[in-house]
């Protein structure tokens, strides 16, 4: 990891008898667009605004470029947020709104206006530099929200929700100017967010978090494949999961999964002994589904259930003797008729999946 | 059922007749020829001169602007940093008190606040020596204390309402906290601020029993002439002072809805800017 930015150590945050964050300790790099993700009530808008400088932490220590940030009031931080609800200062225009923080600082106004206009330009809103909040979209409020966070070159820019309240088309669209904004000014970006997805298209590194702690720390592909918990299995994306026993343990890891009525077989992870009760999980896009018999390692029989078709890709859910359900998801890869289908409705199927796609939980 | 039924239609008029005939009555007598109040006797315009040129009543409207322009004014300060503290401040020692104190004149009669604020002023007068005697000082006290309650309530009640973020925006963009009272909570209250003045303002105009309590010998404000003119019989030039302050009122609130509407159409247009901006 490059140099970091951000050291959060050991922080914790207690309302009266409420903990809303428990011992947290993270690094942030410079350039880098971290993502606290977790449900509400998770603790990550607390930890957010502890990094703002708007609540104290009940124990621990927050550095910002290695400054102790304790004894540091909000409006002397090097940091700048971008509050979910924008917070634009209703009485004032746009290029006022995007000018406000340059006021706090030493410098000429000719200096001040260009540093502006030069904002407004990045997010693409000159035009619009003399109107007032109320008289601009819900779309360009997000965006002078964000030229007035970065107007005074933080070293750290803190997004708030920064996409909610937009609807979904402009919300993709608004997450890519996003991160070629990011890319282009080189501030580091912690975003607070509970849509995984967002999470995970514009973060380099994603904290998921719950009850006021994080449960694990990677990059998107690395918490989505690798979870360490049921809990982050569970919050990324969809995955079955199934109570298991270890039976053996050799080139794979054998295990007894009740539900299933049947034996699989998974890659050996660390720390798994013979005998353990774990979890085993499966995200359904590593099922191999077909109509005529396979041959593999974890080959299961079963009928199917429900389909849903969404045009590139389907879920099935797959019904077993034993009567469990396993959520099957498949790209529609052939384009053909009834007989080129994966699955219909009632058809008997083989499922399949590799080794090292079933996930161990022991935690 | 019909729409223009009789009954309808009656119903709104015994409504209006109930506000306005009253009020029409007064209009109608003050162009009254006659001394008498209630007879007719031709149309004339001669109490309107006697009002010109009666000094005490000229001298009472001044002395009530005065009153109610400084009262209103600190009230309105006061009232602000009251309503601020208790919409921002959840938590310090006395916060229920404060807040009761604060909004007791609300709830207690005009009688036992006017009668409790005389015996304050006896008392001070007796034991501090100031002031010295009942006048314009305690007439402009004592409303400043009861109209400062309704300007609290209606900034707390902004405040309240207000994004808490906006304030910990401009915190967070490098403002001190008294730069953040000047640059966004003051002026984002500031409509709060002003009806909260004019309501002030209005109050200590119209004020009777509590101005009765406290003001003394020579501090005769416009309510309590009119007030002491009407014990010795209703006059006609009483009529013509009450027809110029209900056109002055009346002005005002044709003027606010002029204003009002042009708001609502500009708000209008900005709607619709910002409902274009989104292609």
């Amino acid at each position: 990891m490059s140099e970091s930015l951000v050291r959060i150590e050991g922080v914790s945050k207690s309302f009266g008898t409420f903990q809303a964050v428990r011992d947290v300790s993270l690094e942030v790099a410079k350039g880098e667009i971290f993502s606290l993700l977790g449900g509400s009530g998770c603790g990550k808008t607390t930890l957010l605004r502890m990094l703002a400088g708007f609540e104290t932490p009940t124990a621990g220590r927050i550095f910002i470029d290695g400054a102790d940030m304790a004894a540091v009031p909000p409006w002397d931080r090097p940091v700048h947020m971008m509050f979910q609800s924008y917070a634009l200062f209703p009485h004032m225009s746009v290029e006022r709104n995007v000018g406000y923080g340059l006021k706090h600082e030493a410098m000429s106004s000719a200096a001040r206006q260009a540093r502006v206009r030069e904002m407004l330009d990045l997010v693409q809103l000159t035009e619009f530099a003399t109107r007032k909040p109320h008289q601009i979209s819900g779309g360009q409020r997000q965006r002078v929200a964000l030229a007035r966070a970065l107007a005074r070159q933080p070293k750290l820019l803190l997004l708030d929700e920064p996409l909610a309240a937009l609807d979904k088309k402009l919300r993709e669209h608004t997450q890519f100017e996003l991160m070629s904004i990011q890319e282009r000014t080189g501030v580091t970006f912690i975003v607070v967010t509970h849509d995984q997805e967002e999470a995970m298209t514009l973060s380099d590194r994603i904290a998921v978090m719950d009850k006021g702690q994080v449960k694990q720390v990677g990059r998107p592909d690395a918490v989505y494949e690798f979870p360490n918990s049921r809990f982050v299995a569970n919050f990324l994306g969809s995955i079955n999961t199934w109570e298991a026993k270890v039976m053996s343990i050799a080139d794979v890891v054998t295990v007894d999964v009740p539900q299933l009525g049947q034996r699989l077989q998974a890659r050996p992870t660390s720390g798994v002994q013979v005998g353990q009760a774990l979890s085993l999980a499966l995200r359904p896009e590593k099922i191999t589904i077909s109509r005529t018999p396979l041959q593999g390692a974890n080959v299961i029989a079963g009928e199917v259930k429900d389909l849903a078709y969404f045009g590139k890709d389907s879920l099935y859910r797959i019904a077993l003797p034993s009567g469990a359900l396993i959520s099957v998801h498949a790209v529609n890869a052939h384009r053909g008729g009834d007989a080129e289908r994966l699955a219909d409705w009632y058809d008997k199927v083989w499922l399949d999946f590799a080794p090292a796609s079933a996930i161990l939980l022991t935690e | 059922m019909r729409r223009n039924s009789a009954f309808l239609i009656a119903v709104l008029g015994f409504g209006f007749a109930f506000f306005y005939v009253p009020i029409l009555s007064m209009i109608v007598y003050s162009f009254n020829a006659s001394r008498l109040a209630t007879v007719w006797g031709g149309f004339s315009t001669k109490w309107y001169g006697a009002l010109m040129s009666n000094g005490q009543v000229a001298e009472a409207l001044k002395l009530s602007l005065e009153i109610a322009l400084i009262s209103s004014t600190c009230a309105t300060i006061m009232g602000t940093m009251a309503g601020i503290t208790l919409a921002r401040f959840t938590k310090f020692r006395g916060r229920t008190l404060f807040s009761g104190l604060v909004t007791a004149p609300l709830i207690m009669p005009d009688v036992i606040t006017g009668i409790s604020l005389l015996i304050f002023f006896i008392l001070m007068a007796q034991y501090v020596g100031w002031p010295a005697q009942r006048g314009f000082t305690t007439v402009t006290l004592a409303h400043i204390t009861f109209s400062m309650v309704y300007v609290t309530t209606i900034v707390q009640s902004r405040m309240l309402s207000a994004d808490r973020a906006i304030e910990e925006a401009a915190m967070d963009l490098g403002a001190r906290p008294w730069q953040v009272m000047r640059d966004v909570t003051l002026p984002v209250i500031s409509p709060a601020i002003l009806s909260g003045w004019l309501l002030a303002f209005t109050i200590s105009m119209d004020d009777v029993v509590i101005t009765t309590f406290t003001t003394g010998p020579g501090t005769t404000t416009l309510p309590i002439l009119i007030w002491s003119k009407v014990k010795l019989g209703v006059t006609p030039d009483i009529n013509a002072l009450a027809t110029l302050i209900v056109l002055t009122v009346g002005i005002c609130v044709i003027g606010a809805g002029v204003a009002m509407n042009r708001a609502e159409i500009r708000r209008e247009r900005d709607r619709r800017m910002a409902y274009r901006a989104n292609e």
